[in-house]
This record gives C-alpha cells, sequence and structure tokens, in this order.
C-alpha cells in the first residue's frame, strides 16, 4: 500500500517536474492513439456479421462463421501460399544482387562512372507503382507495347503477358529488384565503406587477391548489416507488395490464382465487392499472423545473437 | 599501388554488371518520353519503338489545350505534400527531442507506445471504418495530409541521430540560461537537426507525391484528387473505354491520342520529382546512412 503510495508520488513528482516534455509528446501520442490505437479493438470485426447499420459494436457475433468461410473458399491456403512465395523470392533475390551490386561498385575504379550509374540505379525509387505500371504497359502490352514492336520486327510472334499466369514469378520479382536495388545497394555500400582501411591493407601485404580479400573481409564484415535487413525482411513476411500488385496486375482475372496476396484480397474484398466477412477475417490472419513472426523473430534471434535483435 | 590482373577481372565484371542494371533502370524513363512525342497513328500501326518513327507532339497539345483538371490535381499534391511535410517534420522532430531526454523518466514507456504500432496494426477494415464512418473524414483533405504523416521509423532515426550527434553540453548550457524545453528544442536543437531534417523531409515529400492508396481508399469527389490517383484514374478509364470500344463492335474515329495521352500524362506528373531528383540524391543517400545505424 505504501510502496503504491510512493510510486504515485513519483508518477506526479515526475509529471509536474516535466510536464512541458509530456505536452510536447502529446501531438505524436495522439495521432498515433488515433490512427494506429482506436482502430485495434476494431479487430473484433472479424467475428462478427458486419452491417452497415450496426457498425462495428453493434452487428451481430457470429463466431468462427468469417473463417470458416475464408478458408472454404480456398483463399486462406492461395493467398497465404502467394504472399510467402512472392516475398522469399524478392527477399533473397534482392539481397544477393544488391549486395553484389554494392561490393562491385565499391571495388570500381571510375569514379565518373560509379556516380552516374548509382544515380540512375536511384531513379526508380523516385516514381509511384503508378508510373511503375504504365512503364510496363508500354512495353508489353499486346497491341502496340516496344517489346513486340521489336519481336514483330524480328518476325516473331507477339507475346500476351496479361494473360499468361506462369511468366510472373519471374516479373514481379525482377520489377521488385528493379525499384528496390538502387536503395538497398546504398545501405550495404554505407556498411562497406565503414569497414577499417587497415585490414585491406594487410591482405594486400599478406599477398590476397581481391577475391579472397571480399570473401574473407567484405562480406564477413557485411554479415551484420545482411542479417539485420533479413530479418526485417522475415518479420514483414506477411504483409505483401499491395502497390505493385495492385497497380501491376489490378482484378485482372486470369491472373488471379497466381498473384493474388491477402494484401489484395482484404482490399478487393473491403472495396470492390464489399464482403466483409473475408476481408474482416483474412486482414485478422494477417494481422495476428505478422505480430506472432515478429515476436518469434526476435525471441529465437535474442538467443542466437544478442546485437542483431530488433527490440 | 600495382594491379594485379585480379583487379582488371573484378573491374570488368563490377563495370558489365553496374552497366547493365543502369541501363535498365534508365530505359523505361527513356521510352517513355519517346513514346510521349509519337504521333498517335504511328503508334497505332507500327507500335512503341525506342526511336520515334514520326515525332508529333498532340498528346501533349491535347493535354494543354484543356489543362485546367491537371493543374487543379498539381494544386492539391503540392498543397497535401507541402503541408503535410512541415507539420510531419515539425511534430516528428519535436517528439525525437523528446524521446532523446535522459531526464525523462517515462521515455523508455512513451518510446514503446509508439513502437508497438510498428508490430502490430489492425489491418485495413478497422481503419477505413474508423476514417469513414467514424471520424467522417472521407473527401477531405484533412484525411490526405493526416495519411502518412508520422512515421515510427523517422522519429526513431531523428532520436538517434540527436543522441550521437548533438552535445548534451549544449542543451545543458541553455538550461542553465533558465531557457525552458521548447525553447531549447526549438531555438537550439532544431536548427542542429538539419541534415536528418532534410533527409527526412525528401522521404516525406516523396511519399506524399506518389501517395494514391489514401485517395483511392477516401476521396470520390473529384475536385480532391491528387495528381497520382488522376493518373491511375485516367488510365484505367481509358483502357476501359477502349475495351469497351473493342467489344461493342463499333470502329470509332477516336479524336484524341487515347495512347500516347497516357505516356504524356505520366510525362507531365512525373517530371518535376525527375528533375528535383539530381539535386535530392544527396539528403536521401546521407539520411539512409542515418538510418543504417540501427535506431
Amino acid at each position: 500500500m505504501s510502496l503504491q503510495k510512493t510510486r504515485n508520488k513519483s508518477f506526479f513528482c515526475e509529471i509536474r517536474k516535466n510536464w512541458l516534455y509530456y505536452v510536447m509528446f502529446l501531438p505524436a501520442g495522439l495521432y498515433f492513439f488515433i490512427f494506429a490505437y482506436v482502430p485495434m479493438p476494431g479487430i473484433v470485426v472479424a467475428f462478427k456479421n458486419y452491417s452497415y447499420r450496426g457498425g462495428i459494436f453493434g452487428s451481430e457475433w457470429n463466431g468462427l462463421e468469417n473463417f470458416r468461410y475464408f478458408y472454404e473458399s480456398g483463399k486462406l491456403l492461395l493467398v497465404t501460399w502467394n504472399t510467402l512465395k512472392y516475398n522469399l523470392l524478392f527477399l533473397v533475390t534482392s539481397t544477393i544482387l544488391s549486395v553484389a551490386a554494392a561490393i562491385l561498385i565499391a571495388e570500381m575504379q571510375g569514379i565518373w562512372f560509379k556516380k552516374t550509374s548509382q544515380t540512375l540505379m536511384f531513379l526508380p525509387h523516385f516514381i509511384s507503382w503508378v508510373i511503375v505500371a504504365v512503364f510496363f504497359y508500354n512495353i508489353f502490352n499486346f497491341e502496340y507495347g516496344s517489346l513486340n514492336t521489336f519481336l514483330k520486327t524480328l518476325g516473331i510472334p507477339p507475346v500476351s503477358i496479361y494473360s499468361e499466369p506462369g511468366v510472373w514469378i519471374f516479373i514481379l520479382p525482377f520489377l521488385y529488384i528493379w525499384k528496390t536495388i538502387g536503395f538497398s545497394s546504398v545501405l550495404y555500400l554505407s556498411a562497406i565503406m565503414g569497414i577499417d582501411k587497415e585490414s585491406y591493407e594487410t591482405a594486400m601485404i599478406d599477398g590476397a587477391n581481391v577475391f579472397r580479400r571480399i570473401w574473407h573481409i567484405t562480406l564477413p564484415m557485411l554479415s551484420s548489416t545482411i542479417i539485420t535487413l533479413t530479418l526485417l525482411g522475415i518479420s514483414r513476411i506477411m504483409r505483401g507488395q499491395f502497390d505493385m500488385f495492385y497497380q501491376l496486375i489490378g482484378n485482372n482475372s486470369k491472373l488471379m490464382d497466381a498473384t493474388d496476396i491477402i494484401d489484395t484480397l482484404v482490399f478487393r474484398s473491403l472495396i470492390t465487392t464489399n464482403d466483409f466477412g473475408m476481408a474482416s477475417s483474412a486482414g485478422f490472419y494477417q494481422s495476428v499472423l505478422c505480430f506472432a513472426i515478429i515476436v518469434m523473430v526476435n525471441q529465437i534471434t535474442k538467443k542466437i545473437s544478442k546485437e542483431n535483435a530488433l527490440f | 599501388m600495382k594491379k594485379g590482373i585480379d583487379y582488371i577481372i573484378l573491374n570488368v565484371v563490377a563495370y558489365f554488371y553496374i552497366g547493365i542494371i543502369a541501363v535498365l533502370c534508365v530505359l523505361p524513363f527513356i521510352l517513355l518520353v519517346s513514346g510521349s512525342i509519337q504521333s498517335e497513328q504511328s503508334v497505332i500501326r507500327h507500335g512503341y519503338s525506342l526511336i520515334p518513327r514520326e515525332i508529333k507532339p498532340e498528346a501533349y497539345v491535347f493535354i494543354f489545350r484543356n489543362p485546367q483538371k491537371i493543374i487543379y490535381s498539381y494544386g492539391i499534391t503540392v498543397i497535401i505534400t507541402v503541408i503535410g511535410t512541415i507539420a510531419g517534420l515539425f511534430i516528428s522532430s519535436m517528439t525525437a527531442y523528446v524521446l532523446s531526454r535522459k531526464e525523462l523518466k517515462y521515455r523508455n514507456a512513451l518510446a514503446f507506445y509508439l513502437f508497438f504500432t510498428t508490430l502490430f496494426n489492425a489491418g485495413l477494415m478497422p481503419f477505413y471504418l474508423l476514417i469513414s464512418n467514424y471520424l467522417k473524414l472521407r473527401n477531405t483533405l484533412a484525411i490526405l495530409i493526416l495519411s502518412g504523416m508520422l512515421n515510427v521509423i523517422y522519429i526513431f532515426i531523428m532520436r538517434t541521430y540527436i543522441m550521437s550527434s548533438i552535445p548534451e553540453s549544449i542543451c545543458e548550457s541553455a538550461k542553465m540560461d533558465a531557457a525552458n524545453g521548447f525553447y531549447v528544442f526549438l531555438k537550439i536543437v532544431l536548427p542542429l537537426m538539419k541534415p536528418v531534417i532534410a533527409s527526412i523531409g525528401l522521404f516525406t515529400v516523396l511519399n506524399y507525391w506518389n501517395d494514391w492508396f489514401t485517395a483511392m481508399l477516401f476521396i470520390s469527389n473529384q475536385r480532391l484528387y491528387p495528381l497520382q490517383y488522376l493518373l491511375y484514374r485516367m488510365l484505367a478509364f481509358a483502357s476501359y473505354t477502349q475495351k469497351m470500344l473493342s467489344e461493342g463492335g463499333f470502329v470509332t474515329e477516336m479524336q484524341f491520342p487515347q495512347e500516347t495521352m497516357k505516356l504524356a500524362m505520366t510525362v507531365v506528373a512525373t517530371g518535376p520529382i525527375i528533375l528535383a531528383y539530381p539535386f535530392a540524391q544527396r539528403y536521401l543517400i546521407s539520411g539512409m546512412t542515418i538510418g543504417a545505424v540501427k535506431g
């Protein structure tokens, strides 16, 4: 009881002493309260039969009905698999290619070429996926696209990418890397720049060639950055790249099975088809799974190497 | 320093690999511009090509003959970008300053309060219902500005910057002069945060400029369409009309250059960002280097 009292007292002391700091925190505190914390209880809508009239809290409970529907429609397994598949592909290919790019840029001799190519590689980062979709259309559309124009001059029959589900497993990682490689390679490049020059010089004196140096010094020194970024990637593995999938593919039914991810399913159910049971149960599934994965990844990392843990 | 055969091999590989990536990154931009100045007739007959067959900027003529809609959307985008970025940067840096104060007993609790929102979120549907049914922010400039105004990661990057690059002694000596915390932040810390504010500011500007998703969710009033969403609508609508015309079996001579129009619109919408890019690149890279130090 007395402990409680002193605790309360010290709480009020702290507030009185530093009240201005707490007032300064208020705008951000309120912002996240309204836009992040207030929606959280709304997640129970996944266990309700949502109606416009009832709203989130007035609608009737229907237990696990929404989840049963989500599972039985076959969408649960489909979107889980697609989301995992594409995110893993993005993560693996983009890590390998941007680490390679960073190492090669660091070893390059020509300053001008280095600067120019980095500038050009960064260009795609500045544009929205709406614009990327225009680029893509400009190159790949069936009737007038540059690719088919080119193929026709060679006498090869034109290709129709928008009705070919099989090719998207290559196209999407390619475009993802295209848009992000400038950004992610700079992250690795700045880690390389932080490596002590002395260790390189010692290696040179010992007669190690440049490949051995990369293998034995650069890569091990990069491993901590690679691990951190990979862990961040894994913790987001169930969050799809909505912008990309929606802008490039939209509601194209021919590609639906090959490219429908959780995020596009939730959006489509909520906005286009007003299928609230699907939208709420898939959204719940994603939020809870993401949270579980982040916590799990962090616990495991803490056990293996504490300094790489996210929190 | 002598350079052996290993250096030469590595540099050949490097020039080849980086060169290909750089070309692939810039090629679509060139195709876009060259496509947008082709004549509609040559596009329909032969398709787009890298080097235009027949240069005729009819699409631009068409856009600038009737530019009210585009100018209006530009205005909307500029307004939300400017207001959102300034307000976002001010609040973020103030919050970061508070979180960096060691004398603040509950600073870790406050940091966790922010951090938790990155671990768990309610998903799209509760958020959507809150904004449109409870807060009634549909079709307002406010939602375009508020959505994405603050980002927890940016706040933490700023906090890391304050703690690592702004000496505590400066703030303490100001406090001796009986200046309060807000005054110290405004007059001393904020000016010293310029490099990190420039980088985060750039990221925020890009987020606002490229945002179409908020508008798609919450804006149905055409007078509030931001630029990217207008572009999206025009593209989607054009292909829709095209589909309708071909499926209905009508042979219609479209007066308006439907194909090149898409590209010309894209050039008009992307132009400023691309022109600003060489100046901004410096801050982007320095900002990411700051962020790479785990916040």
